[in-house]
């Protein structure tokens, strides 16, 4: 059982480097003074206007849109598809998922697609237009190749190498009863949660941060509702 | 400024090109450092301290422990690029390093370097690196080819700022005594004198004095340009240009007509006879707040009720968005009106009313067209709404004027480009800068002019008045176009008259 205690180990210990490390950050963040209302405008004169912003930003990247269009479908693609995929695997971790997570099965599927898809145009961008080249440092290409591994190997689970999906849930399932059940022991299902894991747990410390940073995000989250007095002018 | 040649521009907005980013081309292009003297008169070291990094790191530290935005947003870069060609440093230079991101670069590898975990196990593959001698020559070239106009970040989806990355970098080089010569000797003056130009209040008065009686010869009516009156109603803080650079005096006469015209009784501060704050640019925040206590001193001291700003677009930011922080709280002033407001706020008021009557023919002949600055476009506002500060100037000008015409929409509203001259660019030293910086909006500008029959640039910031009046030429265009949006109302506006 030394595999699955080695594995058991790089799971909890992923899992506790993205809580501790997501829970210090935000703690950071909010506890930082904000002293000067930084919006950029126009911006909401309140405060459930700035929270609406901030949600736009997150869920459709309104800005990014304005900015450029081929790298908002991108990252969209991405993104939306890291979702699918995410709700997908559910799946794997409840004992019993609800109806919606055996719903989205099949677009969790095609979710994995679209990731890929996603993560191969931004790094063609990347690679291929230059301006975007000088600003890459060697740890963006760095996420792309981890995020490609992990999503590669799942899709290769997926569609070529099946792995025994019921033994892998036997064993997340141990898991959390502290029980080691013996995992299934493929190549790709090893290399995809190693892989996985090592994402979750350099989140916190890196810019894949982005997302939680939004909601932090000065220039979309403060409102512009400095200004005193009554509305009246003249 | 003979050895280089501005830019192109091209027929329409969208054929240019987008530069491909080369290293070092604007390397050499740096502002004038600080005289000892000047650091000292804000406190600063005189000169470049022993121990310079060190210091510079422990303010970083400093900062980043007193301000979210600049922790959030040196986290938050995925290094996606959007912002990439969005700089009007960038698309009028070329230069890499004036890539909004590669700009926040020369700050973040710092603070990789030293706050996170990854730069300090990493290194450069992480993009950290250290504050040696050669990065902190980087850090004064390009954090002073930064204009803080915020455009990029209106296209960052994090919503990056590098204006503030800029400020915080600035503030750094401050306090271990690298200051720009231009930023520090005005403050300086406006601690000494009361304004940026270093005008005595004798001066400010016989400059007053100088336009009621020009005023009186060219409309017969007595226009007052009162100054330290106790008990008016309202103190104007408006930037020190406004008394005698052109267009910019023409903007002031357009004040004193609409307070005139509207029975306001008002008057100007010799002790805040500046509205502009460079603090703000120099990113300090105990800078900004003595500038911005003299005011709080001047409205005290006259017993105003009201306080209103002239056409500054950083002024207005600060005004808007930070006056209550700074030297709050304002409750001796009215409660009924904001506090404070923009005098575009006024005038277009009273034009809604009928409290004041414009003539557009008396402007016969004028096709004119509205350069958004960038602090009233994407720092503040103007009126109830948000976006009231692009309604309110365009208002004006269409009651100002026969025709009124927009700039594509890719260079107006929130996406307008900075003047080039804007967040303490605004010098001699910097005019090649200013010139290449100036280039889209010269670019808008060329088809507005050649499709449209434009004849006049209007804007109202100081900063943006002074930088076209000098760059226009270089692109073919007369520098007479420049106009002050309150000139054009001076202009226009009916004196005397009933209003019916």
């Amino acid at each position: 059982m030394a595999a699955e205690l080695a594995m058991a180990a790089i799971l909890v210990v992923a899992a506790s480097a993205l809580l501790v490390g997501l829970t210090l950050r935000i703690v950071l963040y909010a506890r930082t003074p904000a002293p000067l209302p930084l919006a950029t405008t126009p911006a909401p004169t309140g405060r459930v206007g700035a929270a609406l912003r901030v949600g736009r930003e997150i869920v459709l990247f309104p800005s990014l849109w304005g900015a450029d269009k081929p790298l908002w479908l991108a990252a969209m693609l991405f993104h939306l598809g890291l979702a699918l995929v995410l709700a997908r695997h559910l799946r794997y971790v409840i004992e019993i998922p609800p109806a919606w997570v055996v719903a989205l099965q099949g677009p969790g599927q095609l979710g994995g697609i679209l990731m890929m898809a996603g993560l191969v145009l931004l790094g063609l961008r990347r690679t291929l237009i230059r301006r975007v080249r000088k600003i890459s440092r060697p740890t963006d290409y760095g996420w792309l190749l981890l995020l490609l591994l992990i999503g590669g190997s799942g899709l290769a689970m997926t569609y070529r190498w099946h792995t025994d999906i019921i033994g892998l849930k036997a064993f997340l399932a141990g898991l959390w009863r502290l029980d080691l059940v013996p995992l299934p022991g493929d190549p790709a299902l090893i290399a995809h949660m190693v892989l996985a894991a090592a994402l979750i747990a350099l989140l916190p410390v890196s810019k894949l941060l982005h997302g939680f940073a939004l909601v932090f995000s000065p220039s979309r989250a403060s409102p512009d509702s400095t200004r005193l007095g009554e509305r009246r002018h003249g | 400024m003979a050895d280089f040649v501005p830019p192109p521009l091209w027929p329409e907005i969208g054929l240019e090109p987008v530069p491909s980013p080369e290293d070092g081309l604007m390397a050499a292009c740096r502002p004038f450092v600080a005289a000892p003297a000047h650091n000292q008169a804000l406190g600063f070291p005189g000169e470049l301290v022993e121990d310079w990094e060190t210091r510079a790191v422990a303010r970083l530290g400093e900062l980043l422990a007193g301000n979210r935005a600049l922790r959030v947003y040196l986290d938050a870069c995925v290094g996606c690029g959007a912002c990439a060609d969005k700089c009007h440093f960038f698309l009028g230079t070329g230069d890499a390093n004036n890539m909004p991101v590669a700009r926040q670069n020369l700050l973040r590898a710092v603070y990789c370097r030293h706050f996170t975990p990854a730069g300090r196990l990493l290194g450069p593959l992480a993009g950290a690196g250290r504050l040696d001698r050669a990065r902190l020559d980087s850090w004064y070239g390009y954090f002073h080819q930064c204009s803080q106009c915020r455009r990029c970040s209106v296209f960052c989806p994090m919503g990056i700022d590098t204006a503030e990355l800029s400020m915080a970098a600035r503030e750094i080089m401050n306090s271990i005594g690298l200051g720009q010569k231009y930023c520090n000797e005005i403050i300086g003056k406006v601690y000494a004198i009361g304004n940026n130009l270093g005008l005595p209040p004798p001066a400010l008065a016989d400059t007053l004095e100088g336009l009621e009686e020009d005023v009186r010869d060219e409309s017969g009516h007595d226009v007052r340009f009162p100054l330290d009156v106790r008990g008016a109603e309202v103190l104007l803080v408006t930037p020190s240009a406004d008394f005698f650079a052109e267009p910019h005096v023409d903007g002031l006469i357009g004040y004193a007509k609409v307070f005139h015209q509207a029975g306001l009784s008002w008057t100007l501060s010799s002790y805040a006879s500046e509205a502009a704050n460079f603090g703000l640019f120099i990113g300090s925040v105990e800078q900004m707040r003595k500038i911005a206590l003299r005011i709080r001193a001047a409205a005290l001291d006259l017993g105003v009720k009201r306080i209103v700003f002239g056409e500054c677009g950083h002024a207005w930011r600060v005004a808007h968005a930070f006056l209550e922080e700074l030297a709050g709280p304002f409750d001796f002033l009215d409660p009924r009106y904001p506090r404070p407001q923009h005098i575009a706020e006024i005038t277009a008021d009273l034009i809604r009313t009928g409290g004041i009557r414009l003539d557009p023919d008396a402007n016969a002949g004028m096709v004119v067209t509205l350069h958004d600055s960038c602090n009233v476009a994407r720092a503040s506002r103007m009126g109830d709404e948000p976006g009231g500060q692009f309604t309110l100037p365009r208002e004006i000008v269409r009651a100002a004027v026969p025709r009124f015409v927009e700039m594509h929409p890719d260079t107006t509203h929130d996406r307008t480009f900075c003047c080039g001259g804007g967040g303490g660019l605004l010098t001699d030293d910097l005019i090649e800068l200013r010139i290449k910086g100036a280039r889209p909006r010269m670019q808008a500008l060329k088809q507005v002019v050649e499709q449209d029959g434009v004849t006049h640039l209007c804007a109202l910031c100081a900063i943006c008045k002074s930088q076209f009046t000098k760059v226009l030429p270089a692109y073919g265009f007369d520098r007479e176009m420049m106009v002050s949006l309150h000139q054009l109302v001076g202009q226009a506006i009916r004196l005397g008259t009933s209003s019916l």
